[in-house]
């Protein structure tokens, strides 16, 4: 009974979110107050049923329901209970139904915190998010349901992939899609400001924290992502320019951009159209990520779905909101107007820089990615884009984007002087440059490469001391006065500084990693040694381990340096033993400095194993620099302004739209 | 300089750095684009020597051969095969009688020498490459049933 329950609630919450999205719109151009009224009681009414049939689908699974065709194929009774429950979005249609989950969330949170906001505003948002959701559980009912059943039932389930049963698996996917679907709402909000014609500097500040907010949950997503990667394929491996990773990653580069443009839009009343444009394009982005991973078009783990009728919905899907989106865009923009005008050095042009660079890497990621399916797909042959573009034109896109970063901060809005501004970043620049160089000598190898990564992660830092000093200690400032000073500086603009201190940290454990990381692959029996990178590895031996749902034969290997034992690495070759398929578990032993990874290959003839050892030098700044960058994100979305001058701004702003 | 030849100087300026950086971009592009040749194409000597290219096939049954890290093996489109060697640990699901994706440079002697090899994390599941180089494999032989059989009607 309860599938059956589950999907009809799904059907009652797609009438829900046909009337959110219709009477909210039609209310609103055509003034009816009431019909607006009913956005919000609507949109929690879409949400609970949601989230209803989301914990029916959990139930079975729970229950071991294996005449549930999605349970019986992505669960085994044999499964533990936590990964049981993360089995849900194990595969194509839960992930979806978590999707879907997701976009109620978002709705909700609009509905209950968009009290400030003027009526026809708010229905326009919530009435634009019920469109979408009315795509998504559309495809969901027609092609991919969730609740199907099995008849007669399986004795037993299928598993949930070997690779997923993992504590990084269970929420990478809720994050990233938090992150996704969070565009939603600057879509909406872009989308209700073309409506009505109406895009103010108080319009900015409604939407920055909502962007900011969907921005962190995505730059969550894909740091656990790529930090399960490494711990899971067994590769050590953090990033591959997989077409997968990469729908994840435009998304990112798109709202980056979008948040340094609200920036503008917010505090001069600049860049309007354009970040209208980049709140449509990191939305369909998104879209166009849910494309690339779920039709099974690209040959990757994620691609669950290889049904093409699923691949044709969600392209009619795409094309219908993206195109809809820019002919809108394209009648209303001009009504936006432009802002105001700014001098060749101001904070403004160099946003622009930042957006240029952010657009052209988006555009780069787009073409490495879509290029080989459109060959593909046109029948001219398969091809594929390795890392190595990748990885180039990231440097080079990177190194002015890093400079700006640097200069930004410093200069202010409208226009600056070049002179002045000049000389207080001279120190720092000669200062990154020296520090890049020690670092390399200190390494033992000096590179082009390495040196220009680690300079822009110490001129980051250095700029923004220089941009810090006076703020806390200005000429003639007791130093006791420090900790007031700082509480004087808005929150937000320590959230800028710890997410671009965040950005230091990642650049400079890539430049580390890429240039000093050492690899060997080795046969190994009982006894032998190797030295890797000044830690000799030792082999103790081999034991057969026992796990929940899998036997694993574990190596023991030794780590010493300078004759002092530093740690007993432990890695796995398990076999599942419902899929019957191997996975590596890799060993690992991290500190702040390094990482040492060990993974097992196969086992030779002889009975010794193909041995992978690696020293990872700074691996796990990559992901520190993602949870600086979050924190950054959190600070500037707890600043005052967004919860106490917006109540001025908004019946300041509801006045204008009265009045015209 | 005047103040409008300064800012058409740096009009000009952005719009050559633009340029610049779009060049190197396709360049980028162009340089690391990895074509993918079926054995049958190798064996007609259709691929390159000396640039990375990528092969697929399965896994030959039983050409399997390890000498410490180094693996050989054949890839087979059902019509035609190629040596591969690997130096390193293989990926998980690489099995014989499975699809598998070698990336690497074909040597003078014929052999292809990968420094990478994927197999797909799914053992129902098939490398699109691998699939592709054995329906091509696949349809060659049924043009050459129907060439033989013609006078029988085209085969199924």
């Amino acid at each position: 009974m309860i599938p059956e329950l589950g999907h009809l609630l799904l059907y009652f919450a797609l009438g829900a979110a046909l009337l959110q999205a219709v009477l909210p719109l039609i209310g609103a151009h055509r003034e009816r107050r009431d019909w607006m009224l009913l956005a919000r009681p609507l949109s929690w009414a879409q949400g609970a049923l949601v989230l209803a049939a989301f914990v029916a689908l959990s139930a079975s699974f729970v229950r071991n329901d294996f005449s549930v065709l999605y349970v019986a194929s992505n669960s085994n009774s044999g499964l533990p209970l936590f990964y049981r429950l993360a089995a849900v979005w194990g595969g194509h249609e839960g992930s979806l139904l978590l999707w879907v989950l997701m976009l109620s969330v978002w709705t909700v949170a609009v509905a209950r915190f968009s009290h400030k906001l003027p009526l026809t505003f708010a229905a326009r948002i919530l009435g634009v998010m019920g469109l979408v959701s009315v795509g998504f559980l559309l495809f969901m009912l027609l092609t991919s349901n969730p609740f199907d059943r099995l008849l007669p039932a399986a004795a037993d389930g299928r598993d949930l992939n070997p690779l997923l049963q993992d504590p990084g698996m269970v929420i990478h996917p809720p994050m990233l899609y938090m992150g996704y679907v969070g565009f939603s709402v600057a879509f909406a909000f872009a989308i209700a400001a073309l409506l009505g014609g109406n895009l103010d500097a108080a319009w900015a500040r409604w939407t920055r924290p909502w962007t900011t907010a969907a921005w962190v949950f995505l730059t969550f997503g894909i740091g656990l992502g790529s930090w399960w990667a490494y711990n899971e394929l067994g590769w050590g491996g953090w990033w591959f320019w997989d077409p997968v990773e990469n729908a994840s990653f435009m998304p990112w580069l798109a709202g980056t951009a979008l948040i340094h443009s609200l920036a503008v839009s917010e505090k001069r009343g600049g860049f309007k159209v354009w970040t209208v444009w980049l709140a449509i394009m990191a939305f369909s982005l998104s879209l166009l990520g849910t494309f690339l991973v779920r039709s099974g078009v690209l040959s990757s783990v994620h691609a669950f779905a290889t049904d093409p009728k699923r691949g044709l919905f969600i392209l009619a899907f795409l094309v219908i909101t993206i195109g809809g989106s820019l002919l809108l865009f394209a009648w209303r923009a001009p009504k936006v107007g432009l802002g105001q005008r700014f001098g060749l050095l101001s904070r403004e042009s160099l946003l622009l820089v930042n957006n240029m660079m952010l657009a052209v890497a988006t555009g780069a990621v787009l073409l490495g990615t879509l290029y080989p399916l459109f060959l593909d797909a046109l029948g001219m042959g398969k091809i594929s884009v390795g890392p190595p573009y990748f990885d180039t034109v990231f440097g080079l896109l990177m190194a002015p984007l890093v400079l700006v970063m640097g200069i930004g901060p410093l200069t202010r809005w409208k226009h600056d002087e070049g002179g002045p501004l000049a000389r207080r970043l001279a120190l720092p620049l000669v200062a990154a440059v020296i520090a890049a160089l020690i670092v390399g000598f200190a390494a033992g190898r000096i590179s082009l490469v390495t040196t220009g990564g680690l300079t822009m992660a110490f001129w980051i830092v250095f700029s923004l001391l220089v941009d810090l000093k006076p703020r806390l200690l200005p000429a003639g400032g007791s130093a006791g006065q420090i900790l007031h000073r700082a509480r004087l500086i808005p929150v937000a603009m320590w959230g800028m500084m710890l997410a671009h201190f965040g950005v230091a940290a990642f650049s400079f454990g890539v430049a580390m990693v890429k240039t000093y990381e050492t690899e060997k692959d080795v046969k190994m029996g009982p006894g032998d040694s190797t030295e890797v990178a000044g830690y000799v590895f030792k082999m103790n031996g081999f034991q057969e381990v026992q796990g929940p749902n899998y036997v694993a034969m574990q190596g023991q290997l030794e780590v010493s340096r300078d004759g002092q034992t530093i740690a007993v690495l432990r890695p796995q070759k398990r076999i599942y033993r419902v899929q019957q398929n191997p996975m590596t578990e890799a060993g690992v032993h991290s500190n702040a400095w390094r990482d040492l990874y060990v993974s097992m290959g196969e086992q030779l003839p002889g009975g010794d194993w193909v041995v992978r050892l690696q020293y990872k030098p700074f691996i796990t700044w990559i992901w520190g620099g993602c949870l600086l960058m979050m924190a950054g994100g959190v600070l500037a979305i707890a600043d005052r302004r967004y919860r106490v001058r917006s109540g001025a701004t908004v019946s300041r702003a509801a006045g204008v739209e009265a009045a015209a | 300089m005047k103040p409008r030849h300064k800012k058409a100087a740096v009009i000009v300026g952005v719009l050559c750095a633009v340029g610049v950086a779009t060049a190197l971009v396709l360049n980028a592009f162009n340089s690391n684009l990895v074509f993918f040749y079926t054995p049958s194409q190798i064996a007609l000597k259709e691929a390159p020597t000396g640039r990375t290219f990528r092969v697929g096939g399965m896994v030959e049954s039983g050409t399997v051969k390890r000498e410490g890290v180094t693996v050989r093996f054949n890839v087979t489109d059902t019509a035609k095969t190629v040596s591969v060697r690997y130096e390193g640990v293989l990926p998980d699901l690489f099995k014989e009688g499975k699809g598998v994706v070698a990336q690497g440079q074909l040597g003078p002697d014929g052999v292809f020498v990968a420094r990478e090899v994927l197999a797909k994390h799914d053992e129902n599941y098939m490398p699109p490459e691998a699939a592709d180089a054995v329906q091509k494999a696949e349809k060659v032989r049924q043009q050459m049933a129907t060439g033989a059989a013609a006078a029988k009607g085209p085969a199924k």
